[in-house]
C-alpha cells in the first residue's frame, strides 16, 4: 500500500528507481494530493455554500439566518404547476426512452453487432449539435404534427429523449455486454418464451443497474434543462426559475438549489445501485463457502 | 407420451457462400441418444441449432415424429437445450431457472416449485436450490441446465458441448449421468461433441461429420472397428499410416515385412498405399537386430503406449500391456509385429 501511495501513478521509470525504491517514502505527495483536493473542493462548494447562505437569509444580516425562502417556495405563483410540468416532462422521458431504446439494443447487440459502432455515432450526435440546432430541427421534422404537441410539453419530451440518447446508448450498451446475451436470450427461446416475455424476464431484469442509470440520467437530464424549452417558450421549472430570478433573486436561487439537490439525489441514487450490486456479489460468493 | 424420432432430410446451410451444411442426412431413433461428432467446423452444432429453431436452414427439412417442424418458432418446438456456455439466468435462483419453462407453460407456482425440486433432485442439487449462478461451479450450473431442459418434457433433448467447458474429472461423472438419466427417462437425444472419447462412450450411434456432411452414422463399436472411410477411421481413436505396396489383385498389403488382408479390396489401384493400423493391433518384440527404435514409452496404468520409429523415420504408435513394456525403455531396438486383421488402405 504504502508503495503505491510513494509512486501514484508510476511516474518513476524503473531506471531511476533505486534499491530503495520498495521503501515508504516521505508523505509529501498525500499532503500535496490533499491540498489539491481542498483547493477543488472549496471551488466548488465555496459558491454552492454562497448560494445557500443566501436562500437562508445570510444576507440581511439584521435577519439571521431563516427558513423562510424555503418555506415560502411552495406558495410562490407557478411554482408547483410548474415543477409538477417538470416532473411529468421527466417521467414521459424516462418511459419514452426506456420502451424505445431497450428493445432496440437488445436488438443490436443480437442480430446487427456489426452496426453497432454506426448506432454509437448516431446516438452520440446530440452531444456535438448545439441545443438551438437541436430545438429548431426538431420543431421542423413535427411541423405537421398538431399543435397539441408540438405546442405544449410533449415536444420537449420528444427533444429530451433525443438528448439523452449518449447516456442512455452507453449505459444500455455496457450492460448488455457485461451479460452473455445470445445464449440466454436461446436458452429462454427453446424454453418455450415468446420474443416479448424474453424480453421482459430474461434481458430486462439482467441489465436492470444499466435500465436504471440510463433512467435515472435522462430524469436529471429533462428536470434540469432550461436552454430548448426557454427557446420554445415552454413553462418548466428551470424557465420558471430564471423568470422568477428576474424578480426575486431568493427565490430564484432556492428554486436553483433545490432543482440541484433533486438531482443529486438521482445521481446517487445511480452510484448506490451501481455499488449494491459490486457488493452483492462477494457476500454471496462468502455464504457459500 | 413416447418419444418421437427425429429425421434430417438433405439440411443444408451455409454462411456467407460457405457451406456449413451440405446435404446433411440423419435419423434418430426414438428414445435413443446420438452423437454428432466432428472437427470443429463440420457443421454439427449448425445442424443442432437448426433442429432447436435457434437457426434457420437454407434448405432440407427437419422432422419430428415424421411432421416437418420449419414453421415452428423455436418457443414451440418443445425441445430442450443445453449450452457450450453457461446459460442459467443470473437473476434467478437454480430453482426458478429450473422453474422457468414450467411458468412458460402457465403452471402456478405450488406446481412449479414442487416440479422444480424433483428436477433438482434428479440431477442431485437439491440442496443447492436457491444458488445463484455465481454461486455454483461450472458443473453444477450444467447440471441445473439439464434439469431446466428437461423440466419441460421435452420432446426431444439437445445437448450443444455441454461439457466441453467443464475440467476432465466432472465431465467424465457428468456424461455418465447424462447417459443414466437418458436412458432412463427414454428421451430421443442429440449430443453434439467434438469429443471423441464422450461420443464413444455415451451414444447408441455416433454419426461423424465432416464438412457439413455425414462421414459414418454407426453404433460406437461399428465406427471404431469399422470404418466407412479413412476420415472417420483417423478421426475416431488413434491410427498409424505405414507404407505398403498393394498387390495386383487388390486384396492382401505388404506391410513392414508382412502381408495383410484389405478390407474392401479394391478401393485403391495396386502400388504404394498407406495402411492404416490401429495402436493396439500392433507389437513390438524387443531385438537387438530389430528395424524399429523406440523413441518414447507413456505409461497409462494398465497399458503402455511405444513410439517406436521405422528406418524410413515413420512412427508407429503400439499399445502393450505395461507388464510386457519393461523391455521396450527409449533407444531399446524392435521387431515390429502386426496382427493378422484386415486393414484400410488409403
Amino acid at each position: 500500500m504504502t508503495a503505491v501511495v510513494s509512486d501514484p501513478a508510476g511516474t518513476q521509470s524503473p531506471a531511476t528507481r533505486g534499491p530503495a525504491a520498495g521503501r515508504p517514502r516521505p508523505r509529501r505527495p498525500r499532503v500535496g494530493r490533499t491540498i489539491l483536493l481542498l483547493l477543488f473542493a472549496a471551488y466548488f462548494f465555496v459558491p454552492l455554500y454562497a448560494a445557500v447562505d443566501f436562500t437562508l437569509g445570510g444576507s440581511r444580516r439584521n435577519m439571521g439566518h431563516t427558513l423562510s425562502v424555503w418555506t415560502g417556495l411552495v406558495h410562490q405563483d407557478g411554482f408547483t404547476t410548474n415543477l409538477m410540468t417538470s416532473l411529468k416532462i421527466a417521467v414521459g422521458t424516462v418511459a419514452l426512452l426506456l420502451i424505445l431504446m431497450v428493445p432496440t439494443m437488445a436488438w443490436l447487440h443480437l442480430r446487427l453487432p456489426h452496426m453497432r459502432r454506426v448506432m454509437e455515432g448516431i446516438c452520440l450526435l446530440p452531444m456535438a449539435i448545439p441545443a438551438v440546432v437541436i430545438a429548431n430541427g426538431i420543431l421542423g421534422a413535427f411541423k405537421s404534427w398538431p399543435q397539441s404537441i408540438t405546442g405544449s410539453s410533449w415536444i420537449l419530451i420528444l427533444e429530451y429523449v433525443i438528448l439523452a440518447l449518449p447516456f442512455t446508448y452507453r449505459s444500455l450498451d455496457a450492460g448488455l455486454s457485461a451479460i452473455p446475451l445470445a445464449t440466454l436470450v436461446e436458452a429462454a427461446r427453446s424454453l418455450g418464451a415468446s420474443w416479448p416475455t424474453t424480453l421482459w424476464r430474461v434481458v430486462v431484469p439482467n441489465i436492470r443497474t444499466a435500465i436504471a442509470s440510463a433512467g435515472i440520467l435522462g430524469a436529471a437530464l429533462a428536470l434540469g434543462e432550461f436552454t430548448i424549452a426557454n427557446l420554445l417558450l415552454l413553462n418548466t421549472f428551470p424557465v420558471w426559475t430564471d423568470q422568477a430570478g428576474q424578480q426575486d433573486g431568493e427565490v430564484a436561487t432556492t428554486a436553483a438549489m433545490l432543482i440541484l439537490f433533486l438531482s443529486w439525489l438521482l445521481l446517487m441514487l445511480v452510484s448506490q445501485l451501481g455499488r449494491g450490486r459490486a457488493a452483492k456479489k462477494p457476500s454471496k460468493l462468502r455464504r457459500s463457502k | 407420451m413416447s418419444a418421437p424420432s427425429v429425421e434430417l432430410v438433405k439440411l443444408s446451410r451455409s454462411f456467407g457462400g460457405v457451406a456449413a451444411l451440405d446435404g446433411l442426412d440423419l435419423t434418430v431413433e426414438p428414445g435413443t441418444l446420438t452423437c454428432m461428432l466432428g472437427p470443429s467446423g463440420c457443421g454439427k452444432t449448425t445442424a443442432l441449432r437448426i433442429i432447436a429453431g435457434l437457426e434457420h436452414s437454407d434448405g432440407g427439412e427437419v422432422r419430428v415424429g415424421g411432421q416437418d417442424v420449419a414453421r415452428v418458432p423455436a418457443n414451440k418446438r418443445d425441445m430442450g437445450m443445453v449450452f457450450q456456455s453457461y446459460s442459467l439466468f443470473p437473476n434467478l435462483d437454480a430453482r426458478d431457472n429450473v422453474a422457468f419453462g414450467l411458468r412458460m407453460r402457465g403452471w402456478n407456482a405450488a406446481k412449479r416449485r414442487e416440479r422444480a425440486g424433483e428436477l433438482l433432485e434428479l440431477v442431485g442439487l437439491s440442496e443447492h436450490a436457491s444458488k445463484y449462478t455465481h454461486q455454483m461451479s461450472g458443473g453444477q450450473q450444467q447440471r441445473v441446465a439439464l434439469a431446466r431442459a428437461l423440466a419441460v418434457e421435452p420432446r426431444v433433448l439437445l445437448l450443444d458441448e455441454p461439457l466441453s467447458a467443464l475440467d476432465a474429472v466432472v465431465r467424465v461423472q457428468l456424461r455418465e449421468e447424462i447417459r443414466s438419466l437418458q436412458t432412463r427417462l427414454g428421451i430421443t437425444t442429440v449430443f453434439v461433441t467434438h469429443d471423441q472419447e464422450e461420443a464413444l462412450s455415451v451414444a447408441d450411434q455416433v454419426a461423424v461429420m465432416r464438412a457439413g456432411r455425414l462421414e459414418q452414422c454407426a453404433a460406437p463399436a461399428e465406427v471404431y472397428a469399422n470404418p466407412a472411410t479413412a476420415f472417420v477411421a483417423e478421426f475416431i481413436g488413434t491410427m498409424n499410416r505405414l507404407p505398403g505396396t498393394l498387390s495386383a489383385d487388390g486384396k492382401s498389403v505388404e506391410v513392414a515385412g508382412r502381408s495383410l488382408p484389405v478390407r474392401e479390396p479394391g478401393s485403391r489401384s495396386a502400388g504404394v498405399v498407406a495402411v492404416l493400423i490401429r495402436p493396439e493391433a500392433v507389437r513390438f518384440e524387443p531385438a537387438e537386430e530389430g528395424p524399429a527404435t523406440v523413441r518414447q514409452a507413456g505409461f497409462r496404468g494398465p497399458i503402455t503406449r511405444i513410439t517406436a520409429v521405422l528406418p524410413d523415420g515413420t512412427e508407429v504408435l503400439s499399445d502393450v500391456p505395461s507388464a510386457a513394456a519393461a523391455d521396450l525403455g527409449p533407444g531399446r531396438r524392435a521387431e515390429l509385429v502386426l496382427d493378422e486383421v484386415p486393414v484400410m488402405v488409403v
